[in-house]
């Protein structure tokens, strides 16, 4: 059987190559040491020193181009400690992350944007409680309606870092002003706008709501949108606990108010079709049309402004920029929807706990913020690090005291509802579905 | 768009270690899999060669060494086996009669879950529709395909034209299909179905989002690919026949039709029979195609991606293991049914 006789030689040679090669690969790199650590630059790291050389893993579901800048954003602080901080960003995130926790490979720190899987992982006992100094630097750094949300049964387990405003209106400054529209302010002003836009024979909304596997979420933030501003806050955190049923007749008039403009034939949608073509539409493609003309406004949060096609001007006297979601009733107050990732950690050896105080401090935050398109609640935050003005006025939006803000509820509902039921229905909403048989059904999915 | 070499440099030596290390693992297992048989034949034949010049009889391997031998070779086998298969399949077991969390015992709680909720019964129904079609519909096509080309000028052709998706993944063959079912709301249809529909006449459809006719349109991407390998099966099945058997029928004057209804037929049953089961299992644990294509939205979602939403996406571990029992009932009369066909064959 010498079928081989020739090509037995090839593999030899490539074996003998290969191991020469990942010889000669072994012998560089990897002796990264800090020998900067006593120099001016790095004072500020002192606190984090002493642990020279050991090694912290994270996992998040951050990838690409903004996985670069994060890993670009603490490369001063590796350098000065020594601490080598082994980035792993995954599109599966959600799902990978209890299956490792699960399978004793979890990693030391985790960005985890959802509340309610925080918790799921507290009350499993998998998470480790901040130590006391990241527990002393959040205390100090961030404001307590964002330390709640990182809080399980009064331990806090979450540091929030990043950080993003949904209620926003994407617009062409533009457009409005060659057509001589008035960015509106209240919500009567909207629906006037919308029914002027339509009549000229503009669709005045685009939206989309396909987004792979979490399609429907854009959906779920339109009506939490909605009911922050038909209701009070109080009611908004009964219904992302569960206190009041999902399918209360208050949820189900906020659903029908955001239904007036996203299954109205005649507001919907900008370039892509009818309503039904919401749940097809990629939420990234949705807003663009606002840049050429086909639709008017899209509802998306801060962090659309990376959506817009190259070349997009995105300012205040530019091709896109955004208005605060108008306030039904503004005597209330501007409640504020918004989101952000948690840092936990299933480890706390000193390495693992100093990263997690440093994600924490104004060091960090301004170094991240400096590189763009980047927004937190962090207060240390220098507004004049942020240069995008969307981001400008997100900070402000989060550094305001006076706001009312609420953090997105698909992310405080349990994964069955938050990350399904609910997501699932809303795409049957916009199918045709009606309110209510659409809020019994993820009423009854709720986990008991 | 430039593309610079040397900044691309740290990921072009990876891909060289890569293939590097590909060959080198290949390369290594081909390489004892020809030396190893080839040393143990020489010394055998060296062996032979000693007995036969000096007239003593071959020295025989005693039995019990061969049952010790054959237990060593399939000692891996059973380990990965249970550690792949036996131990996992208890634990889902286990896990199916326990709450979201793994933590307290409910009963058969989920399994009253599965055949009252009102979305998984669709999951189900859905189900049993891929299942009933797909076998149906790939064999069918198949089977028919096999019959026309056999011994036609551009067989292999034409044979090849229908095989070729068979190399497409799952994957790659839904975003295809995607393509042709997409739908552009104003402008040019980049969709092949819409497009054919709007010179047609006819106004643009949201194919996907109609059900039950979605998940027809979905059952279409698996015939698709699916076909091939039936045709391929039955046609080697076909030219079996043996040639006497053929020629007797001819020589008794039967018709195309007779001849494939009382020879073809019974001929292939066998490789017919293989063809439906494999595919009926492959059917049931289709996954891929649904969770491309729709996710599972607009009433697709078919056993196993429902299983994996429940388990990994929603933390239902109960019931998404409750899922995977079902399917894995499901799966156990086709496997039977396959062995005791085997069983017979070897036997007559």
């Amino acid at each position: 059987m010498a079928v081989f006789t020739r090509p037995r030689h090839a593999f030899v040679i490539a074996g003998v190559l290969g191991l020469a090669l990942s010889a000669t690969a072994c012998g560089t790199g990897d002796d990264k040491k800090s020998d900067k650590a006593g120099s001016a630059e790095c004072a500020p790291y002192e606190k984090y020193q002493g642990n020279d050389g050991k090694k912290v893993s994270i996992y998040a579901s951050i990838r690409d181009a903004e996985a670069d800048l994060l890993e670009r954003s603490w490369a001063q602080f590796t350098d000065c400690t020594g601490i080598e901080i082994n980035y792993e960003g995954s599109g599966e995130f959600e799902a990978q992350l209890p299956v490792r926790v699960d399978g004793g490979n979890a990693p030391d720190i985790a960005f985890v944007p959802q509340p309610g899987l925080v918790k799921r992982f507290a009350d499993a006992g998998k998470l480790k409680s901040l130590g006391a100094d990241t527990k002393a630097m959040a205390e100090q750094n961030m404001p307590a309606d964002w330390l709640k949300y990182g809080t399980v049964n009064g331990t806090l387990y979450g540091v929030p870092l990043g950080a993003n405003v949904k209620s926003f209106v994407w617009y062409s400054p533009k457009t409005f002003k060659e057509k001589g529209w008035e960015v509106p302010t209240t919500w009567e002003q909207l629906i006037t706008l919308s029914d002027k836009i339509a009549d000229s024979g503009m669709k005045p909304w685009c939206a989309g709501v396909e987004s792979g596997d979490a399609t429907g979420w854009p959906a779920t933030d339109w009506i939490e949108d909605v009911l922050l501003r038909t209701q009070t806050p109080d009611v908004y955190d009964q219904w992302t606990t569960h206190a009041i049923p999902f399918n209360d007749p208050r949820i189900i008039d906020a659903v029908d108010r955001a239904g007036t403009i996203l299954k109205n034939d005649k507001y919907m949608n900008g370039g892509f079709g009818g309503v039904k073509s919401i749940t097809t539409t990629s939420f990234q493609e949705a807003g663009v049309p606002v840049t050429n003309g086909k639709c008017a406004m899209h509802r998306q949060a801060s962090f659309y402004a990376n959506q817009f096609p190259e070349g997009t001007k995105v300012a205040e006297d530019g091709d896109a920029f955004a208005f605060y979601f108008p306030a039904i009733d503004p005597a209330k107050g501007k409640p504020v929807l918004g989101a952000g990732e948690f840092v936990v950690a299933y480890a706390d050896r000193p390495e693992v706990q100093a990263v997690q105080t440093y994600l924490a401090s104004g060091e960090y935050v301004n170094s991240r913020a400096k590189l763009g398109n980047w927004v937190t609640a962090n207060n240390k935050l220098d507004i004049a690090n942020v240069a995008s003005p969307v981001d400008k006025l997100s900070v402000q939006i989060l550094q305001d005291k006076s706001g009312v803000f609420r953090f997105d509820g698909s992310d405080l509902m349990p994964a069955a509802v938050g990350a399904g039921t609910f997501w699932k229905g809303m795409v049957d909403w916009l199918n045709g579905k009606a309110t209510a048989p659409v809020l019994q059904g993820i009423e009854s999915s709720w986990p008991k | 768009m430039e593309f610079d070499f040397a900044d691309e440099q740290p990921k072009l030596l990876m891909l060289m270690y890569g293939l590097v290390a590909f060959v080198v693992v290949v390369g290594g297992l081909l390489l004892l899999l020809d030396v190893v048989p080839a040393w143990f034949a020489k010394r055998r034949e060296a062996q032979l060669v000693a007995a036969s010049t000096s007239g003593t009889p071959l020295p025989r391997r005693p039995k019990q060494r061969e049952g010790f031998f054959a237990f060593f070779f399939l000692l891996p086998t059973l380990l990965l086996l249970a550690v792949g298969l036996v131990v996992p399949a208890i634990r889902t077991m286990l896990l199916s009669l326990m709450d979201g969390s793994s933590t307290n015992w409910v009963g058969l709680r989920n399994y009253g879950w599965m055949f009252s909720d009102d979305s998984i019964v669709r999951v189900l129904i859905n189900t049993l529709v891929w299942v009933v079609l797909v076998p149906l519909v790939a064999t069918a096509f198949g089977l028919i395909y096999a019959v026309m080309v056999d011994k036609a000028r551009f067989e292999a052709i034409a044979k090849s034209l229908i095989f070729l998706p068979m190399a497409i993944s799952f994957v790659g063959a839904s975003i295809i299909w995607k393509f042709v079912y997409a739908y552009r709301g104003e402008g040019d249809q980049i969709g092949l179905l819409n497009q054919i529909v709007v010179s047609l006449g006819g106004e643009p459809r949201q194919w996907l989002l109609e059900s039950p006719l979605n998940t027809l349109l979905l059952i279409v991407i698996m015939v698709w690919i699916q076909a091939g390998f039936a045709m391929v099966v039955l046609s080697a099945a076909i030219k079996a026949i043996p040639g006497d058997i053929v020629e007797a029928a001819r020589l008794d004057g039967v018709s195309p039709w007779q001849m494939f209804w009382q020879i073809t037929m019974p001929s292939i049953r066998p490789a017919l029979i293989v063809v439906a089961v494999t595919l009926t299992i492959a059917t049931l644990k289709v996954f891929d195609i649904v969770r491309t294509s729709t996710n599972g939205n607009y009433d697709t979602s078919v056993i196993a991606s429902e299983m994996y939403n429940q388990a990994f996406r929603y933390g239902q571990n109960g019931q998404g293991s409750a899922l995977a029992v079902f399917l894995f009932i499901l799966v156990i009369p086709v496997v039977i049914y396959q062995i005791r066909n085997l069983r017979q064959q070897r036997e007559g």
